[in-house]
């Protein structure tokens, strides 16, 4: 088919804000689905993303489609992740795209996600069309949205299609603004294969299946491929595309097609997204422009509840990565938490995803310590470490400076809000760079943050504050020295190392009294006394203490039954089992857990 | 050579107290005539005469609701079965409003020589709130009129924690229970057992909190231990040579049988227990079992038993765990928990007060 008839196209939309919808109702009109045959939004296929109604993992879907002007047509479908911590992923997905349909709800309007991935398609020259959601809503006002559009992206939106993808009104106006709106592909057959890798996930069948935007030449079954910044070589098995529920083997794909193949690759480490394939017997001259690795920013240490499923969590993990090379893991000890591992995620959210299918895939429970980001400490040596747990912070009398990570944030909110955001990123040592009126009611706030400040709980607090409607959205901007310290947690005079931070001199009072009040919340009184104390260096800055409990059960052996003496005695042990046990003290979970969130 | 205690468990109640989950019908006279055949038959069964039978407890219910003539009947069969020592403890627990002097006077000859009173508490509103039949006076009137009749031994059961009481009330029932002829005080802190009309949040949310009950509690030992009565285990407390040698039996891991519906027994090396059912027991030529225990007082059996007891845990029965233990008894003697002679641990009251927690830690 020549490329005229193709359209490669992505769905940039906020949470809710009904990406999966529309694609649910373009899969339907485009008959690549029966309705029946239909599950309720196809395109994101894990239960954590159904449920958060966030898509996680990009996809593509080939479609055909008729068109008003008798032409059939063949559109590529690219699901992009709406979420901050996969915008490199983000931008990859966009790389293989033309053009992208931005969903905006007619409510609402433009949120902070939305906007920072239409600057991003722009950026990739991506030609935005865009479409008014939700127009059955009472509240709907598509007029005003259409006009924040054109204020504050600077697209015409006057004739963006109203639709409604739940009650399926307007799509083919959609559908029509695909084929008219955003350009064909380019791109040349006849020259060495150059491909882009936009997204990658391990089947147990086949081995690694990578999706690719074929950007120039042609991969056909049998090809050597060279995947060029790791230099893995393979054979082709197969190369298609997918439609709405399989893959398609047709042998082969040329320039400005979207597809897959697969090679027998045994690793995801080895298929980076935003890679390129080229042909190992006839390669390109030079890679495309874009790739590079993504690097975890936020890391914790989980640990298993019952030290016995240390096993069962490396599977876990391993398994995980297989589709998730952006998941790093190593092995750690914790004396509190015993063996476990240090994770690496790309931010908070790939955090809870993983740590939420541990549990639920996995059937593990699981104690996470508080996220930390990765500290830049300069030695008086000269010698720079990159410290990414708090446990191996160095003597501050070795420390020349400390830096921390901070990123550039763009709050979108209505503007009664301000005052309330103004007021949390000041708590969390926010630099305000400026304000910007999107319209009459409608703001976006730009900060600096330290990202240590935004990794336990900010989202969850600018969320409460605003009554759910500010959005928000960050990228990494660089280190800047800072004042840092390490916070040490005592029990009984003994250090809990799970339970150190690392954190800004100015926040370590607070944080601490806060710390020592929920643990002293959260550990029950017993046997012993117990002390909280925390501590920077030597210095103890806050405390508290668990008295000692007056008196258990008593329970009876009269009339020589002892049975419910020894039934209370066997449950203790098990008891003992959700326990840690610190020297004579003992740590249920909930104590570790209840100091990640603070604030509520 | 091992000896032997018989407990026989009778199921009768004029009224259930509120408190009370022991298995308890109805009494009825025919039914009661009934259930001591059926004790007969089991005594039968279960005869044993290698070994001395030295104590015999009336447990209940209300075991005073049977007549002399019933206690008279059991006890020679058990005289018949079994091989009992001259000297030996029978006790019959008895409630102040189903006996008068009289029938006091012929139980002392059925051979029973030890009482144990239910008088719960000397203040009638406390009583009331217990669902008590009796009143304070009837009580302190059936304990003289048992000393009257011959008993030399009695025993009184007390109630302890209960809502509103002050330092003031407990220090009253205490004098006024200890100024009679009394040899022995159980002391029990009240529990809200799971089915029984205190189950539930308005009894639960009336009762002092732990802290208080702690005070309490500590308050009770030091009183009567002021008056004579020693603290022998957690809840009891008597004059020198008059604690419970029945009731220490359990606390030893000695063997007893007990005959009855509910009644729980420890046994050539195994424990058992009789359903709760009363017409399952007077129907069944000999009693159904169940085996709750193929292989008791292993350690932690025993040392958890043990350390009920004042006397305590001596180490030197627990060759293979008396390095282990060893190690903690630092850390239980700095907190007032426990008392070590170098052979002997022993809790002290307020590491009673937190057996459970005090002898996990021992232990596991």
């Amino acid at each position: 088919m020549a490329n005229e008839k193709i359209r490669n196209f992505c769905i940039i939309a906020h949470i809710d804000h009904g990406k999966s919808t529309l694609a649910d109702r373009i899969l339907e009109k485009t008959e690549t689905v029966a309705i029946r045959d239909m599950e309720e939004q196809l395109l994101d296929n894990m239960d954590i993303e159904r449920e958060r109604g966030i898509t996680i993992k990009a996809r593509a879907v080939r479609l055909k489609y008729k068109a008003q002007d008798g032409e059939d047509y063949i559109f590529n479908l690219i699901d992009t992740p709406g979420h901050v911590d996969f915008n490199y992923e983000v931008s990859r997905s966009l790389a293989a795209c033309e053009g992208a349909i931005l969903v905006v709800d007619a409510s609402q309007g433009i949120e902070a996600q939305t906007l920072a991935n239409t600057y991003l398609a722009i950026e990739h020259d991506l030609e935005v069309v865009p479409v008014v959601n939700k127009i059955d809503l009472p509240s709907a006002d598509p007029e005003r949205v259409c006009s924040e559009v054109e204020n504050v992206i600077g697209i015409p939106a006057m004739d963006a299609p109203r639709i409604s993808a739940k009650m399926g009104t307007n799509i083919e106006e959609v559908l029509e603004k695909i084929v008219t709106d955003i350009p064909a592909p380019k791109g040349d057959t006849e020259k060495p294969l150059k491909a882009l890798i936009f997204d990658s996930y391990y089947d147990s069948y086949k081995g690694v299946i990578i999706y690719v935007r074929i950007k120039e030449g042609r991969v056909k079954v049998g090809d050597n491929i060279r995947l060029m910044a790791t230099g893995a070589v393979f054979n082709v098995v197969e190369a298609g595309f997918m439609d709405a529920s399989n893959l398609v083997n047709k042998g082969s794909l040329e320039a400005g097609e979207v597809g897959y193949i697969s090679a027998s690759i045994k690793s995801i480490g080895d298929t980076r997204v935003g890679d390129t394939v080229t042909n190992n017997d006839n390669p390109c001259d030079e890679a495309l422009d874009g790739y590079r690795k993504v690097n975890p920013m936020v890391f914790s240490g989980i640990y298993p509840s019952d030290g016995a499923k240390y096993g069962d969590l490396r599977e876990a993990l391993e398994k995980l990565q297989l589709n998730d090379a952006s998941l790093s893991f190593e092995p750690e000890t914790s004396v509190a938490l015993g063996f476990g591992f240090r994770c690496g995620f790309l931010g908070l959210l790939h955090m809870e995803i993983i740590q939420e299918r541990l549990e639920r895939e996995y059937n593990l429970d699981l104690i996470t310590t508080a996220p930390s980001v990765i500290y830049k400490v300069t030695l008086t040596s000269g010698e720079v470490q990159y410290i990414d747990n708090p446990t191996n912070y160095p003597d501050p009398a070795l420390i020349q400076t400390a830096e921390e990570p901070m990123v550039k944030a763009d709050i979108l909110t209505p503007s009664e809000f301000v005052g309330n955001i103004m007021e949390l990123c000041q708590d969390r040592r926010g630099i305000f760079k400026d304000m910007q009126y999107l319209d009459d009611t409608r703001v976006n706030l730009h900060y600096e943050l330290p990202l240590n400040e935004i990794v336990y709980d900010f989202f969850d607090v600018l969320k409460s504050r605003t009554r759910g409607y500010a959005s928000f959205d960050y990228e990494m901007l660089g280190y800047v020295p800072s004042k840092l310290v390490k916070l040490d947690i005592l029990l009984n005079g003994d250090i809990v190392d799970a339970l150190s931070f690392i954190i800004h001199t100015d926040k370590a009072y607070g944080r601490a009294r806060k710390i020592a009040e929920k643990l002293k919340e959260n550990i029950p009184r017993q046997l012993f006394e117990v002390p909280i104390q925390a501590a920077i260096g030597g210095k103890v800055i806050a405390r508290e203490t668990v008295k000692a409990m007056r008196k258990d059960v008593l329970a009876k052996c009269y009339g020589g039954d002892i049975t419910r003496k020894k039934k209370l005695l066997e449950k203790q042990k098990e008891g003992k089992k959700r326990m840690r046990q610190l020297g004579t003290v003992e740590v249920p979970q909930e104590a570790f857990m209840s100091v990640l969130k603070l604030d509520s | 050579m091992d000896t032997l205690g018989i407990y026989i468990h009778v199921p009768f109640c004029v009224k259930k107290c509120s408190y009370c989950d022991f298995y308890s019908v109805s009494y009825e006279k025919d039914v009661s005539e009934k259930y001591v055949d059926a004790v007969i038959r089991n005594l039968r069964y279960y005869s044993d005469k290698k070994r001395i039978t030295d104590t015999v407890y009336f447990g209940g219910g209300t075991p005073s609701l049977l007549s002399a003539r019933q206690i008279k009947l059991i006890l020679d069969e058990i005289n018949n079965s079994f091989n009992l020592s001259a000297d030996t403890e029978i006790t019959l627990e008895t409630n102040p409003n189903t006996v008068d002097f009289e029938k006091l006077c012929e139980l002392r000859k059925t051979g029973i020589n030890r009482l144990s009173v239910g008088v719960q508490s000397m203040i009638d509103s406390e009583l009331a709130f217990l669902g008590r039949i009796q009143t304070a006076e009837r009580a302190e009137k059936t304990v003289y009129e048992a000393y009257k009749a011959g008993f030399e031994n009695i025993s009184c059961d007390v109630m302890i924690a209960l809502p509103e009481q002050s330092a003031e009330s407990l220090q009253y029932t205490l004098d006024r229970v200890t100024d009679m002829p009394i040899k022995h005080v159980s002391a029990y802190i009240l529990k809200t057992e799971q089915g029984t009309p205190f189950d539930c949040d308005e009894i639960k949310n009336s009762l002092p909190d732990d802290d208080t009950v702690a005070e309490i509690y500590l308050e009770m030992v030091r009183i009567l231990e002021s008056k004579g009565f020693e603290q022998y285990e957690v809840s009891n407390f008597a004059e020198k040579g008059f604690e419970s040698r029945h009731n220490c039996r359990y606390w030893k891991c000695y063997d007893y049988i007990g005959i009855g519906p509910s009644a729980h027994s420890c046994n050539n090396g195994k424990r058992f227990a009789v359903g709760r059912n009363l017409h399952g027991f007077i129907d069944s030529d000999i009693q159904k079992i169940e085996i709750t225990d193929e292989n008791p007082c292993g350690f932690e059996e025993y040392a958890m038993l043990r350390l009920r007891l004042k006397e305590g845990l001596d180490l030197e029965s627990v060759p293979e765990q008396r390095d282990m233990i060893i190690k903690k008894i630092p850390a239980l003697i700095k907190s007032g928990y426990i008392n070590y002679d170098g052979k002997y641990i022993s809790l002290t009251p307020k590491g009673f007060l937190m057996s459970n927690a005090v002898i996990e830690y021992l232990i596991f």
